[in-house]
């Protein structure tokens, strides 16, 4: 076993861990923040994409031991002072989740790419996006969220 | 009644939880003291199991309990059932061979990921562990995996008792020697030899159950991945273990989407529900994305011969087709109908085809079952028929959209007109085929489409167009119906609407959402029939305890039939509601009208509101004589029909010359579903539809060798379409109401998959023929190396 001190949401955890158990699992498992999905075992879906340190990674491909001193970002932290992240509210307001499984993951990608590129053309965002498996919605609407978020974000409307 | 929310766009309630990581999963679930189990699996699609020896797995830190098939044997459990029957031409019974929980030593494992063992333990990595540490002694044997081959004379069988590896053989339409003198008669035959290919259904979440058992009760609680909790319950209980149907809750919270593939009642949901009470503690299984593909039912694999004949004017005079359709190595749960009842019956298209006739052969073969997976059975039969026409004019030197018109069924509405009897069983119930295709060609841009090509292939270029049209029935169905063909269930729904003394209202739904907006839609039509806020509105579905019963959720029928279900609870509370409002206002109910959430007596301004109604019967002091208090209604509807949505798809695709890739450039699809409660959630389905029916034109499809391995059985190896391999896409629609439900709805489910496919492959294959390659067909999915291949001959 191995002792990790990890900040999640804000909120600093010190564990036991075994080398073996992956970012993906320590979260679900260990801290119960089941908002991040396991959806595959090749780190090819993208359901598990969480921030550590302020970058959108597969949780799944990364051993909670590595996280040892890094500061993550789950879905359930991605709001600020119970203000929906805009790429959440754009989800909401385009459509853009049906099961809501990939979501969760897909926001934390999106979230990533609009702060590396606020203003993404279509084909851009269908790039940025492509880590990320959605089986429910044939991505138009998940490319009409994004671009819902990044102009509220670019106009201010939310933040 | 009020008209604030049907037909509108509302936003979905379900939303926040999903987008803030609250949903809640099966995977999501701790119990105290729950425990973890993990299958040992064949590695092999053929072998007798020799011996297991399971003592080092037992030693095991964190190990529980180990049970083998030999186990499972001794209880006396047989296996999962299927829920059709479809018997052979000759009237012998199908071939149903038991399908067990666990394959017990001496017996042979059939398909990769067959388990012999399962091993429970304290938590999921110590019964990884454990299950490695466990022996299996294998006589490995020839595997057979193509459906065709599996008939032939000499081939290995699964099944000792199923000769030929047939399940059934069976047949539709008119006389096979009326079909053969048309086709023998026709000016022009059109035939494609073809395989639709098998798609794996590839729910984001993988399948997940915790079995509960709870010895003071005597009671089993099951969470499980699924898209009908009832169903589940019913052959659990009555077909598999045993158990009265009382001392079993099943319980599917959040599910992370289905296709099909949740439908079905698995081995593991069983063995888990079983094993909690051996050991007393709940028990947890999770499938990996390895297991998911080695064992989730999977979809098509149909091999077949379509002969289509034609007179000198181009009209549809007969349709031959013969048909292999690979079941996998058991029969799941709805197998058997899938070829039969859900594809031979939609061939008559949209077309006035005189004379159809199908023959099939339902085969057994060393791969994992195939069932139901969005469009079942009716992506297969367009694909067929949309093939043969779009071919068919290319060989005649016709227009595709106008050789079709030419055969299309006349406009009907099913009320002033009737319905439209095909040859092959069905009675469409209302279609307007000619509206969707010209409003899609409009879309399109026909003409100057054509322009674009020709001028696009004097540069060297290779454009195409391709045009699907299609019908479907969903709003699966009227028992009777089903029943007469095989089913063992009805397919009725059931609702239950409560209205709470305030004057809230909970919905208690049969139909599972998982994806769909359920708790949406449902509310939408509630607060409307009621004039009340959505926000008054509760939809509860997913639990066995709450609801009364149901059937779940499967070929586009939760809105046709779960919602009629609950429009039928509603009108029953209205009438009672009336009675109610009739003696407080001192009045006749003929003098009433209810509007906007209130009984008025006509004509004056005397009125009592729905809340005031609900209060009433619940606190019935000034209360009709006679009248049980309460305001809370249950019904089963059973739909007298089928519903038959239909529409237009057109793919524009370009084709690299060089490397034979194919650029999906637009997407338009025109869908008619009947009445549309939420337009922004039925485009949301069609969508997610198209992507999987474009997925299987050009990306996906399961690949067994000939030894039966699985060898694209990853996400890294089976291609599903990503976010940069699609267009957006451009919908249009058209009304035509249901005539024969309460809401006029037909259902948007599957639309997307079954008018996409043939659309795609069409469009390559004209695309090609504008460069002069007169190629008649190309296998799916249409990867760069087969495209350019094909233009090489």
């Amino acid at each position: 076993m191995a002792q990790i001190t990890v900040k999640v949401n804000g909120k600093e955890h010190t564990s036991e861990v075994e080398p073996r158990l992956l970012l993906s699992h320590y979260l679900r498992d260990v801290l119960n923040l089941t908002g991040t999905h396991i959806g595959c075992d090749t780190s090819s879906c993208g359901s598990c994409t969480i921030h550590m340190d302020g970058m959108a990674v597969k949780s799944c491909s990364i051993l909670a031991v590595q996280a040892d001193g890094s500061e993550v970002t789950t879905i359930e932290g991605l709001a600020t002072n119970g203000q929906l992240h805009p790429v959440q509210e754009g989800f909401k307001e385009c459509h853009g989740l049906q099961c809501g499984f990939c979501t969760t993951g897909m926001i934390m990608s999106a979230a990533d790419f609009l702060n590396q590129n606020p203003d993404p053309t279509e084909a851009e965002i269908r790039h940025a996006l492509e880590g990320n498996f959605c089986r429910c919605t044939g991505y138009h609407n998940i490319v009409r969220s994004v671009q819902w978020a990044a102009n509220a974000m670019s106009e201010g409307v939310i933040e | 009644m009020s008209n604030k929310y049907i037909g509108q766009s509302v936003k979905r309630i379900e939303d926040k939880r999903f987008i803030t990581g609250k949903g809640r999963y099966t995977d999501d679930i701790k119990l105290l003291g729950m425990t973890h189990a993990a299958f040992v699996r064949s590695p092999y699609a053929h072998a007798i199991v020799v011996s297991i020896d399971t003592s080092a797995a037992q030693d095991m830190p964190g190990v529980m309990a180990i049970f083998t098939g030999d186990d499972i044997k001794a209880t006396g459990i047989v296996g999962v059932p299927t829920g059709w029957q479809v018997n052979f031409k000759n009237g012998d019974t199908m071939k149903e061979p038991p399908h067990p929980l666990l394959v017990a030593t001496g017996s042979t494992v059939k398909h990769i990921g067959d388990p012999v063992a399962v091993i429970i333990a304290e938590s999921y990595a110590a019964a990884v562990d454990a299950a490695e540490m466990v022996e299996v002694e294998w006589e490995d044997l020839p595997a057979v995996t193509d459906p065709m081959k599996a008939t032939q004379e000499g081939a290995t069988l699964v099944h000792e008792d199923a000769p030929g590896n047939l399940a059934f053989d069976w047949e539709l339409g008119n006389p096979l020697s009326e079909v053969d003198q048309a086709i023998s008669e026709s000016a022009h035959v059109t035939s494609l030899e073809f395989v639709n290919q098998r798609l794996v259904p590839n729910a984001i979440e993988p399948r997940a159950y915790i079995g509960q058992y709870d010895e003071v009760s005597d009671k089993y609680t099951l969470y499980t991945s699924t898209q009908n909790p009832h169903l589940i319950r019913l052959l659990m209980c009555a077909f598999v273990l045993g158990i009265p149907e009382h001392k079993v809750r099943v319980l599917g919270p959040d599910v992370g989407g289905g296709f099909g593939s949740k439908i079905y009642h698995y081995t593991e949901e069983a063995l888990v529900t079983w094993a909690s009470k051996q050991i007393n503690r709940p028990i947890k299984w999770t499938e990996t994305r390895s297991e998911a593909f080695q064992l989730d039912a999977h979809g098509r694999d149909h091999v077949t011969k379509a002969e289509m004949g034609f007179d000198a004017d181009g009209n549809i005079k007969a349709l031959r087709i013969k048909t292999f359709a690979n079941l996998g190595a058991y029969l799941s749960t709805f197998a058997p109908a899938v070829p039969t009842y859900l594809h031979g019956t939609l061939l008559q298209g949209l077309y006035t085809t005189p004379k159809i006739h199908i023959d099939l052969q339902a085969v057994f073969t060393h791969t994992v079952a195939v069932d139901a997976y969005r469009g079942a059975g009716r992506p297969e039969a367009t694909y067929l028929l949309e093939r043969l026409v779009d071919l068919a004019a290319l060989e005649m030197g016709k227009d595709p959209i106008q050789l079709r018109k030419q055969n299309f069924i006349p406009a009907f509405d099913g009320v002033d007109q009737p319905g439209y009897q095909t040859q092959v069983a069905l009675q469409y119930d209302s279609g307007n085929y000619h509206g969707v295709v010209d409003k899609a060609m409009e879309m399109l841009g026909y003409e100057e489409f054509r322009r674009m090509q020709k001028e696009a292939s004097q540069n060297g270029k290779l454009l195409g167009v391709g045009f699907s049209t299609y019908i479907e029935a969903c709003g699966i169905a009227p028992s009777a119906v089903v029943g007469a063909l095989g089913a063992r269930a009805g397919l009725y729904e059931s609702a239950q609407v409560r209205v709470q003394p305030t004057g809230k209202v909970s919905v208690y739904s049969g139909s599972h959402s998982h994806g769909q907006g359920h708790e949406t839609t449902f509310a939408q039509i509630v607060a409307d029939k009621f004039g009340i806020p959505m926000e008054d509105v509760d939809i509860i579905h997913g639990d066995s305890d709450a609801v009364a019963f149901g059937m779940g959720t499967y070929g586009s029928r939760s809105l046709a039939v779960g919602g009629s279900a609950i429009v039928k609870s509603i009108d029953k509370v209205l009438e009672k509601g009336a009675k109610i409002a009739a003696h407080k206002l001192e009045c006749s109910e003929d003098d009433l009208e209810f509007d906007e959430g209130k009984w008025t007596v006509k004509g004056t301004d005397k009125s009592i509101s729905f809340g005031d109604v609900a209060l009433t019967a619940y606190v019935p002091h000034v209360y009709p004589q006679g009248l049980e208090p309460g305001l809370d209604f249950a019904s089963f509807y059973d739909p007298t029909n089928f519903t038959y949505p239909f529409g237009c798809h057109i793919a524009v695709v370009e084709v690299d010359k060089e490397t034979g890739k194919v650029k999906l450039n637009r997407f338009i699809a025109v869908d008619d579903v009947g009445n549309v409660i939420n337009p922004m959630i039925v485009d949301g389905q069609i969508h997610g539809g198209l992507a999987q029916g474009i997925g299987q034109a050009l990306l996906e499809g399961a690949i067994y060798d000939e030894n039966g391995q699985l060898i694209n059985a990853s996400y890294m190896d089976y291609a599903m379409p990503r976010a940069d391999d699609l267009p957006m896409f451009e919908l249009g629609r058209q009304e035509t109401p249901c005539p024969h439900n309460p809401l006029g709805v037909k259902g948007a489910g599957e639309a997307g998959c079954i008018g996409s496919t043939p659309a795609v492959v069409n469009a390559v294959i004209d695309a090609l023929w504008s460069g002069g390659h007169k190629v008649k067909d190309i296998m799916m999915p249409l990867t760069p190396e087969r495209v350019w291949t094909a233009m090489q001959q």
